[in-house]
């Protein structure tokens, strides 16, 4: 019976976990199909191709069947870049053959998506912003937290509830306005527009806080005897003890800053300041027809996140999972 | 030590305060005086009151796109909560393997919606979509999953041959929304399981002892300890998906054509982009965008309420 029960139970979750990643096989294997291939609908999954050829003299030409009779085939005969380079050309029906390819694997759909929109570029433009974000993020958010958590001043109660209330307006709330000032700054169209407002990360503060809180107080009063200027308690005791948390708080915030759509859609225009995503999302519209391109593009787009994912699979799981646990 | 601080704590805070003032404070207020304003893109406006709000009462598609993100929420937290609770209480039970399944269900998470929508669009599309291919198997004929305008309640009751004569909004969200909501909740999955996995964690194993030895079934273990004993949980995964599905945009942008067909999958916030950088009107767009804001802000506080009436 329990042998029964847990058989059921994982059967359940393989099923289920199958259409998590279905959609992700998917976009990997349309990107290494041909578009040709894709357009007929007939192989899902494993790339197939399947085409004719003119097997003559012991010269073999990749063809295109026009019409096959018993004794005589109408052909077009391709050249190397699959043009038609003869038209209608008849030749004997036993020379035309079918050529079965599975798996054909098309790794040249990247290259080609990349020479249609400078993905590199795109790629260089999220990396900049993401790590400028990163390094402000930290930054703001180390020594807020350090005078949130243990130091007392007037007004800190009410800096405190300030922040907490900021933290839960969401985004699209104030997207308008915050065009209309950044307009007003001149940064539209800047990388200041994409990284200035996201130096300071709320969340991660009150991350920090939480932690810092946590610390000893003797570690402290030790560090004060030993004549240590309060900065230096910040960088000598509490970011050497802080390690975990800070990696957690830059985990989130790379993924959010690379995987973040409307604010950069919103705020640039020139072409070469694109983030990957705007760039994917102006490629989806331009590209609608070349599926397998799209397809090689956005597979490109998520693979940077995924290998951080999957080295790092557990701290982020573990990290995610604390974001729900409450104090 | 503590009375040497004077200064220096608030030049410790000083680079989070400037940031925060001005890129949250500063435009959150500035939303709301700009939703007084006909305000343009040329960065120019008169003030003109409550004309903003008058109109956005009067305006049909502002409504439509209330009525689709109401749908929207009122499907997909539920759905989401279900069957995360479902997902996490499974992996709670089995020894091997454990990881390799966590991973596979927190993959859509971490993966950036736009790639996602896009490949979702391909998976919804009528004639060569996966998901029509798949229902063919079985036996299902395909599914317009973002072209189709008709509610699904309506397709529902006339798959019944029953004529349903009530207004639109009761036709219930159109099965291209229905499709965004199946996509959104896909990828929102892996967050919540793993939430709801950590919090299982946190249940002694002595309830389920005593359950045990009191000959409990499984089931009632589960309506009667799991369940009451995961509630604050519950109520952080209701709300924050609640939040996060009120805000969904990519997915419009990306998988339908301006919130079509008729407008059916048009959310709110799509609405606020549309009316703002598309349309160009941007203290009308600042005015629906301070409603939601209220709205969302309510919603908060009365689900707050709730879980004090309930918390165990």
């Amino acid at each position: 019976m329990n042998k029964l029960r847990s058989t059921i139970t994982y059967l359940v979750l393989a099923i289920f976990g199958l259409t998590m990643i279905v959609p992700f096989i998917w976009m990997l294997t349309t990107a290494l199909t041909t578009q040709s291939e894709f357009n007929k609908h007939e192989t899902i999954f494993i790339p197939k191709e399947e085409y004719h050829v003119w097997n003559h003299d012991g010269q073999v030409d990749r063809i295109l069947l026009v019409m096959q009779k018993e004794q005589t085939s109408v052909i077009h005969v391709l050249d190397e870049k699959l043009n038609i380079a003869q038209e209608y050309i008849e030749v004997p029906s036993l020379q035309v053959e079918l050529v079965r390819k599975k798996p054909s694997l098309h790794f040249e759909n990247f290259s080609k998506a990349f020479k249609k929109v400078p993905f590199g570029l795109y790629f260089y433009n999220t990396l900049y912003v993401s790590f400028m974000s990163l390094i402000g993020v930290l930054i703001t958010s180390l020594l807020a937290a350090y005078a949130f958590a243990r130091m007392e001043f007037k007004g800190r109660d009410l800096f405190f509830y300030l922040f907490l209330s900021m933290m839960m307006v969401p985004q699209p709330i104030y997207m308008i306005s915050s065009y209309v000032l950044l307009d007003k700054l001149h940064w539209l169209d800047t990388y200041n527009a994409l990284i200035v407002p996201w130096m300071a990360n709320i969340f991660t503060i009150f991350l920090f806080r939480q932690h810092f809180m946590g610390l000893p107080q003797e570690l402290f009063d030790a560090a004060s005897i030993d004549g240590c200027s309060v900065f230096g308690m910040l960088w000598r005791i509490v970011i050497p003890l802080s390690k975990p948390i800070i990696a957690t708080a830059s985990i989130f915030s790379l993924i959010s800053s690379w995987n973040s759509f409307m604010w950069p859609l919103v705020m640039i225009n020139r072409p070469e300041l694109r983030v990957l995503q705007v760039g994917l999302s102006y490629f989806n519209q331009e590209a609608s027809t070349q599926t397998t391109l799209l397809m090689a593009a956005s597979t490109f787009s998520i693979v940077p996140i995924l290998i951080l994912f999957f080295f790092a699979q557990k701290q982020i799981i573990a990290s995610y999972a604390k974001t729900g646990l409450k104090d | 030590m503590k009375t040497k601080w004077k200064i220096s704590p608030y030049l410790y805070l000083l680079p989070a305060l400037v940031i925060v003032i001005a890129f949250r404070l500063i435009p959150i207020v500035m939303s709301f005086i700009l939703s007084f304003y006909n305000w343009s893109i040329q960065g120019t406006g008169d003030f003109i009151g409550l004309t903003n709000y008058i109109a956005m009462f009067k305006d049909k598609i502002f409504w439509q796109s209330m009525s689709n993100t109401f749908w929207l929420v009122i499907i997909q937290v539920p759905a989401s909560i279900v069957f995360s609770l479902f997902f996490a209480v499974l992996l709670n039970k089995i020894k091997y393997l454990k990881s390799l399944f966590r991973i596979v269900y927190f993959m859509p998470f971490v993966t950036s919606l736009v790639a996602v929508s896009i490949v979702w669009k391909l998976i919804f599309a009528e004639q060569t979509g996966l998901m029509n291919t798949f229902l063919g198997y079985v036996g299902i004929s395909p599914q317009g999953w973002l072209s189709e305008s008709r509610g699904i309640f309506l397709m529902m009751f006339q798959d019944l041959g029953i004529k349903l004569n009530l207004p639109q909004f009761f036709h219930g969200p159109s099965q291209a929304l229905f499709g965004i909501i199946i996509m959104t909740v896909w990828k929102g999955l892996g967050y919540n399981t793993i939430i709801y996995l950590a919090g299982l964690q946190n249940i002694s194993k002595v309830y389920y002892e005593a359950a045990e030895i009191d000959g409990a079934s499984k089931n009632r273990q589960f309506w009667n300890i799991t369940l009451p004993l995961i509630s604050p949980t519950t109520f952080y995964v209701l709300i924050m998906t609640t939040i996060v599905s009120f805000q969904t945009f990519a997915q419009i942008y990306l998988m339908t054509d301006k919130g079509g067909p008729l407008n059916t999958t048009k959310l709110i916030v799509y609405y606020i982009y549309e009316k703002g950088f598309d349309l160009l009107e941007m203290g009308y767009a600042s005015a629906i965008a301070l409603t939601l804001f209220i709205l969302i802000l309510a919603l908060t506080i009365f689900q707050r309420r709730m879980e004090k009436h309930v918390n165990y």
